[in-house]
């Protein structure tokens, strides 16, 4: 059983006690613990089932390449799953849930799967669940979902209590990793003077070489460590971080960092996660190397723990993983567990070593400690059920017949140490293959390239390949004098001599089917050799098929463990080199992050910024009902108590009709453009002509793109002979103002034209309805407001009841109606006087749902209904506003292309339904016949649909086939209940006609 | 995620902080022109992979459209220049030049 | 006539920083030639034109935003009586001036830990924003100008519409315990 050991445990503090629970059950640690140690102290070694056949899972690793150890953290807001116990660290009261089991962790009613392992053979999804095709939803689908996935997803209704965020930083360097290597680049690069960020992902500096017991200069490496820390802390130019993970190299020295600031201490008012978007010159990779398990059967128990990982535990954390030690290994660095154990008092049953001879230094050692050391040989069985009993040892190649049977409660495998070099990848720096130590490391010709078009990742290090410590600290060194141009000396390492190892990739070497069957390579995913050999059978060769056929690989550890032992028996079984079957591909995150660190402060409050007018918190006040337009958010209408939406909004157009209405229209865009060439210009933007506008006068502008469709429309309104004021729709004021600036700066450069969006620098306000000249006058006016002083179409300057005003005679309601701006700062302000002045006229103020009807009322277009980037100006009935006369405008030559003058577009009507019902929207009219498909044929379809309170009944506006020819004719629409509406075809214009109301 | 530098206001910039625009030195056919004419104008782009002349405007910036040279397989960066040119600029196709020997302007 | 509202009158927020709004600022946009209006600024606003990214401090400060665009900052009330008076300077030399007063909204950061609350914000580089020198960047989503008046105090106009979102977002990067210790 693991335990917690008397003495060792570098990290811990053994003065203080830490209380946790796991699955319930109260259990103890000491503060420096992962969560991982404290369960092993605790003798809790089964932590969780596999994937897809449940199998009892115990933890493998000690760090963030822990495929096993996933577990719900917290609870409430604070729950999250699939968290990592190796990368976890320690807290007073943590709560830890184990996952993918029912009922229990230790009965699992799931694991009758592994009875039936054979039936559920890679790709087993495909061949499974495609017939019978209705089986798919009502039977397959519901097991699986319930038999697979990993931790519970958190509840929907619960927002995550915590708070992240995002720093931006711009340096010289940034270090991944702080093992000796990273600060020995990390020191170099400060010493120069560099603007360094050195990061690494766990809360202790040194990374393997205190753990190895590395001398550095002749003393412990620990010392040399702590020296280095020190130094780097007092350089102003270096910023070292703790808990925080290179995440991602991306394109141009962009780089991402994962800082846990508060995970260790939840509940305090730090930010949990901070998500660090750093800009760099260079980025070092010192990310080390990760060791690889052994294939053998049974390789996947409770017990079954990396080489290294027992070590750290041992030396780390005071912890053993049993009391009786079976270590397997293809090279040298294995012996070192045997020594570590040793040490701590364990027993070394023996150390299996499939190479023929051991002759290094360290197995010399292990012997001489009186170890038994078995050459040539291999495990060919792990038995227990949920925890290791005792292997099977035999001879690696040519079986006799003979074997030990070894009892044991920990095995600790090796399978030699693969170079981390997810850095180096991300941003499409290339491998090579390393024969003499079996691993890809980073091929220096090929590096990721930054703007300037020259590699920005160097490796150092274990994670360029330089695997043993002596070699580390003089290959970093070597690199940081070609990086920074200075001479660098290494320290000196003093290590033991340690002979090649061996690549074993399966154990037996001849083990045969029903041996491989139970040889795990994905510990997560449950994928065997067997897995991997099959595909290779059926044909899949290549390396990204067969990832994703037998799921290699795609667990959340992303194949950090299993990938080279993977590739390695799918080129043997492929009978190719390594090489040529090549990796997957690296992406980042290099482990996972959280959701909340990506969003960083976008949530709440702040997840979109939101445009508020300058009488936004009237409208809030009244408790109108808001609607997103464009960005903005803008009262829908304002119900009154008890009032539904639309008794609100029949409510408003009656009142505005009928006497005074008020609406906020200040999210209108509002451009100036001026300058000599002015008039020249918006002649080109819009399809009428601008430059024969009379100062003082406005006129409506249809604004169409490059291509002829209907971009966005508006009142134009000339100010003098050099300005124009352009009114756009509320959500497209940015894109005109940018398409103009486009036009002007990139294609007629030289015409004498500025332009400024002025948006905001209005407040608007609509005031419409029969008694609007009286509330105006009664406000007191400097300047003549009678029609014929300012006639339909007109505009006027001067002060309305102390304001500074801009007055628009301008009606998208089809009522008299004066648009009035004032600067935002009297926008509130003028809204209050305009409501003071109006009550004897029951002033109401209206929402745009109200605009809308009431524009429907009249025929007017709306962007965005009546256009959807396919219409053209043509299509709605608005010929009269494209100019003839001009030689060229923005759309003129796209509306002559064929299919914009083909006579069977549709095109825009009114439609009435017979039994006055309002017809949905954007529903269909039906035409004879039925389509390839065998739908029905269609001619046509709604763009508005309203209740008009005006007329009592529906009116809607929709684009017919030939429309406007067939007035009168009745047409059929579908409903989504598959029944039919019939509408008469009319004139889109309902109300007002001759416009007689809004000419007053 | 990519870094211009804005030949305007000399802002090296964040591609968060800029508004890309799709081909640069296009040809504005307008009425009178062929279908064919048009249609180049408005839809043909060869999508080279290699050297490439774009537009880019630094919207969250000094408001500037600006034109940069970049190889679209590496986003190496040849180098960014005043949108008010029709061609590449001498010194740009220098840069080019030293960098892909192979590639001419005329390609 | 009654009061005049800035985007958040008395807006103040205090924690890792102090953030401020800074109320009602005149604010007029010139584009025009700036080497060919030059006397003219300098016969209003006191300024010669700004070398490039540079706002220059005075009793009207003159931000440099474009080759053809400054900014300069007043007195709210004197704003319309600059657009006149640069109207008359100008004459008939080609350029447009506008009041953009309102359309604004301004907040003023004071303490040690500007550099690293906007540093939560902005991609821009602020180790290499010296003082005097405005950065026109985007806080979070929206477009603001930045730049520091000196170590401990920075400044930053947005548009009044999203006012309210960028004070929350510096509310939200000032608050206690988000200290990074970086700048």
């Amino acid at each position: 059983m693991s335990t917690r050991l008397p003495d060792h445990g570098r990290l811990i503090d053994r003065s203080r006690q830490v209380k946790f629970t796991f699955n319930g059950k109260w259990m103890r640690g000491h503060p420096g613990d992962t969560l991982a140690s404290a369960l092993l102290a605790n003798g809790q070694m089964l932590v969780g089932r596999s994937f897809k056949y449940h199998r009892p899972r115990g933890i493998v690793a000690s760090g963030g390449e822990e495929p096993n150890a996933l577990v719900n953290l917290g609870r409430g807001a604070r729950h999250e799953p699939n968290q990592r116990a190796t990368t976890t660290e320690l807290f007073d009261r943590l709560e830890a849930r184990s996952q993918n089991h029912w009922p229990t962790l230790e009965f699992d009613v799931g694991a009758v799967n592994a009875m039936v392992a054979r039936f559920l053979p890679a790709g087993f999804y495909y061949k499974t669940f495609i017939h019978p095709r209705a089986f798919w939803k009502h039977v397959f689908e519901p097991i699986i979902r319930k038999s697979a996935g990993l931790g519970a997803a958190p509840d929907p209704e619960t927002m995550d209590a915590d708070r992240y965020e995002h720093f931006y930083a711009h340096v010289d360097l940034v270090v991944a990793g702080g093992g000796v290597a990273g600060l020995l680049a990390a020191l170099e690069a400060g010493r120069a003077g560099k603007r360094v960020l050195l990061v690494e992902q766990n809360a202790h500096w040194g990374g393997r070489a205190p753990v190895d017991g590395d001398l550095i200069d002749g003393a412990p490496a620990e010392i040399w460590v702590k020296n280095t820390v020190e130094e780097l802390e007092k350089m102003e130019n270096v910023t070292l971080r703790t808990r925080t993970m290179l995440a991602g190299v991306y394109d141009h020295g962009y780089v991402t960092a994962y800082e846990r600031v508060a995970d260790h201490t939840p509940g305090e008012d730090a930010p949990r996660h901070r998500l660090w978007r750093i800009r760099t010159a260079q980025v070092i990779s010192a990310t080390g190397a990760i060791e690889r398990p052994l294939s053998f059967p049974g390789n996947d128990k409770p017990g079954v723990m990396l080489a290294s990982a027992v070590r750290d535990y041992i030396v780390n954390y005071g912890v053993a993983p049993g009391d009786t030690l079976v270590v397997v290994t293809n090279n040298d660095d294995g012996y070192r567990t045997a020594l570590a154990a040793h040490r701590a008092g364990l027993k070394v049953a023996c150390v299996v070593d499939p190479r023929a001879e051991a002759d290094g230094d360290l197995p010399h050692e292990v012997r001489s400690l009186g170890i038994r050391v078995m050459a040539g040989s291999a495990i060919s069985k792990v038995k227990g059920l949920k925890k290791v009993v005792s292997v099977r040892v035999q001879a690696h190649r040519g079986y006799d017949g003979g074997h030990d049977e070894i009892p044991c409660d920990a095995v600790a495998m090796s399978g030699g140490w693969s170079p981390v070099v997810h850095l180096w990848s991300h941003c499409g720096g290339k491998l090579t293959w390393d024969e003499d130590q079996a691993c890809f490391r980073p091929d220096h010709d090929r590096p990721p390239t930054d703007q300037n078009g020259a590699g920005f990742v160097t490796c150092v290090g274990a994670a360029d390949g330089a695997l043993h410590g002596d070699v580390t600290m003089a290959a970093t060194a070597t690199a940081m004098a070609d990086m920074l141009g200075n001479d660098v000396s290494a320290p000196r390492v003093d290590l033991a001599r340690e002979a090649p190892l061996a690549p074993i990739w399966i154990m037996p070497e001849a083990a045969g089917a029903k041996k491989r069957a139970k040889m795990w390579l994905d510990f997560q995913n449950d994928v065997k050799v067997s897995d991997v050999m099959l595909a290779a059978q059926e044909g899949y060769e290549s390396v990204e098929h067969t990832k994703r056929y037998t799921t290699l690989g795609m667990a959340t550890d992303q194949g950090k463990l299993s990938n080279i032992n993977g590739l390695a028996v799918l080129a043997e079984a492929l009978d190719k080199g390594i090489p040529q079957v090549g990796t997957t591909t690296f992406r980042p995150p290099y482990t996972p992050i959280s959701m909340g660190a990506i969003a960083g402060e976008a949530r709440g409050e702040v997840f979109q910024p939101l445009r508020r007018t300058p009488i936004h918190d009237w409208h809030e006040a009244q408790g109108a009902y808001m609607e997103p337009v464009g960005g903005w958010r803008r009262p829908y209408c304002f119900p009154r108590d008890g009032e539904s939406h639309e008794d609100a909004v029949n409510r408003e157009i009656d009142a505005t009709r009928r006497s005074l209405g008020l609406l906020d229209a200040s999210t209108l865009g509002k451009i100036l453009v001026k300058g000599p060439d002015a008039g020249r210009f918006m002649d080109m933007l819009y399809t009428n002509m601008m430059s024969n506008l009379k100062p003082g006068k406005c006129r409506y502008g249809l604004m169409c793109s490059e291509n002829g469709f209907l971009m966005d429309d508006g009142v134009v309104v000339r100010l003098d002979e050099d300005t124009f004021l352009a009114h756009t729709t509320s959500g497209g004021a940015d894109h005109v103002h940018a398409h103009m600036e486009d036009w002007l700066q990139c294609e007629w450069w030289d015409w004498k034209v500025h332009t400024v969006n002025v948006t905001e620098q209005w407040a608007q306000i609509a005031v419409v309805g029969p008694n609007t000249r009286k509330v105006l006058e009664k406000l007191g006016a400097d300047f003549d407001l009678s029609a014929e002083a300012l006639p339909f179409m007109a505009m006027a300057e001067g002060k309305i009841g102390g304001f500074d005003t801009r007055v628009f005679r301008i009606s998208f309601s089809g009522e008299l109606s004066y648009e009035i701006a004032v600067p935002a700062s009297q926008g509130r302000a003028f809204w209050a006087a305009l409501h003071e002045a109006g009550a004897e006229w029951n002033a109401t103020a209206y929402g745009t749902e109200a605009l809308h009807v009431m524009r429907a009322e009249k025929g007017f277009i709306m962007i965005g209904d009546e256009t959807d980037g396919t219409i053209i100006p043509q299509d709605l009935g608005l010929t009269w506003a494209i100019s003839k006369k001009k030689e060229d405008f923005l759309g003129k030559r796209g509306q002559e292309r064929v299919h914009m003058t083909d006579p069977d577009r549709w095109k825009l009507v009114g439609l009435e339904t017979l039994d006055g019902s309002v017809l949905p929207d954007g529903c269909y009219c039906i035409a004879s016949g039925k389509n390839a498909n065998g739908q029905a044929n269609v001619q046509g379809r709604i763009t508005s649909t309203y209740y008009s309170p005006t007329l009592s009944r529906g009116i809607a506006m929709g684009l017919v086939q030939n429309g406007p020819d067939r007035m009168g004719e009745v047409v059929a629409f579908n409903k989504v209940d598959g029944s039919t509406v019939n509408a008469r075809i009319v004139s889109p214009v309902f109300y007002d006609p001759d416009g007689e109301k809004q000419n007053v | 995620m990519l870094t211009l530098t804005c030949p305007v206001c000399g802002v090296d910039a964040c591609e968060t902080e800029l508004a890309a625009g799709g081909e640069a030195h296009l040809k504005r056919y307008g009425p009178g022109s062929t279908d064919d004419q048009f249609e180049e104008y408005l839809f043909l782009r060869p999508n080279a992979k290699g050297v490439h002349f774009e537009r880019w405007r630094h919207a969250m910036g000094c408001g500037k459209w600006f034109l940069a040279a970049r190889d679209t397989a590496t986003l190496e960066v040849f180098g960014t220049y005043s949108a008010q040119t029709t061609a590449p600029p001498a010194d740009i196709v220098k840069a080019i030049r030293a960098k892909r020997p192979d590639w001419s302007p005329e390609t | 006539m009654s009061e005049l509202a800035s985007a958040l009158p008395g807006a103040k927020y205090e924690g890792v920083v102090r953030v401020v709004e800074t109320g009602l600022r005149g604010m007029i946009t010139l584009k025009a030639d700036l080497p060919q209006s030059a006397k003219a600024v300098k016969a209003v606003t006191g300024q010669v034109v700004p070398k490039a990214r540079r706002i220059d401090a005075g009793d009207m400060s003159v931000a440099w935003m474009a080759p053809d665009e400054l900014l300069i900052l007043c007195d709210h009330g004197r704003a319309d009586h600059v657009v006149r008076d640069l109207a008359e300077q100008l004459g008939t030399t080609h350029h447009l001036a506008v009041n953009v007063s309102d359309a604004r909204a301004m907040f003023t950061l004071t303490g040690a830990g500007v550099k690293d609350v906007l540093g939560k914000l902005t991609p821009a580089d602020l180790a290499a924003l010296p003082p005097g020198e405005m950065r026109r960047t985007r806080l979070a989503q929206v477009a603001a100008a930045i730049w520091f008046s000196d170590a401990q105090t920075a400044h930053v106009i947005c548009f009044r519409s999203v006012a309210q979102y960028v004070f929350d977002l510096l509310a939200l990067a000032a608050r206690p315990g988000g200290d990074v210790g970086y700048h």
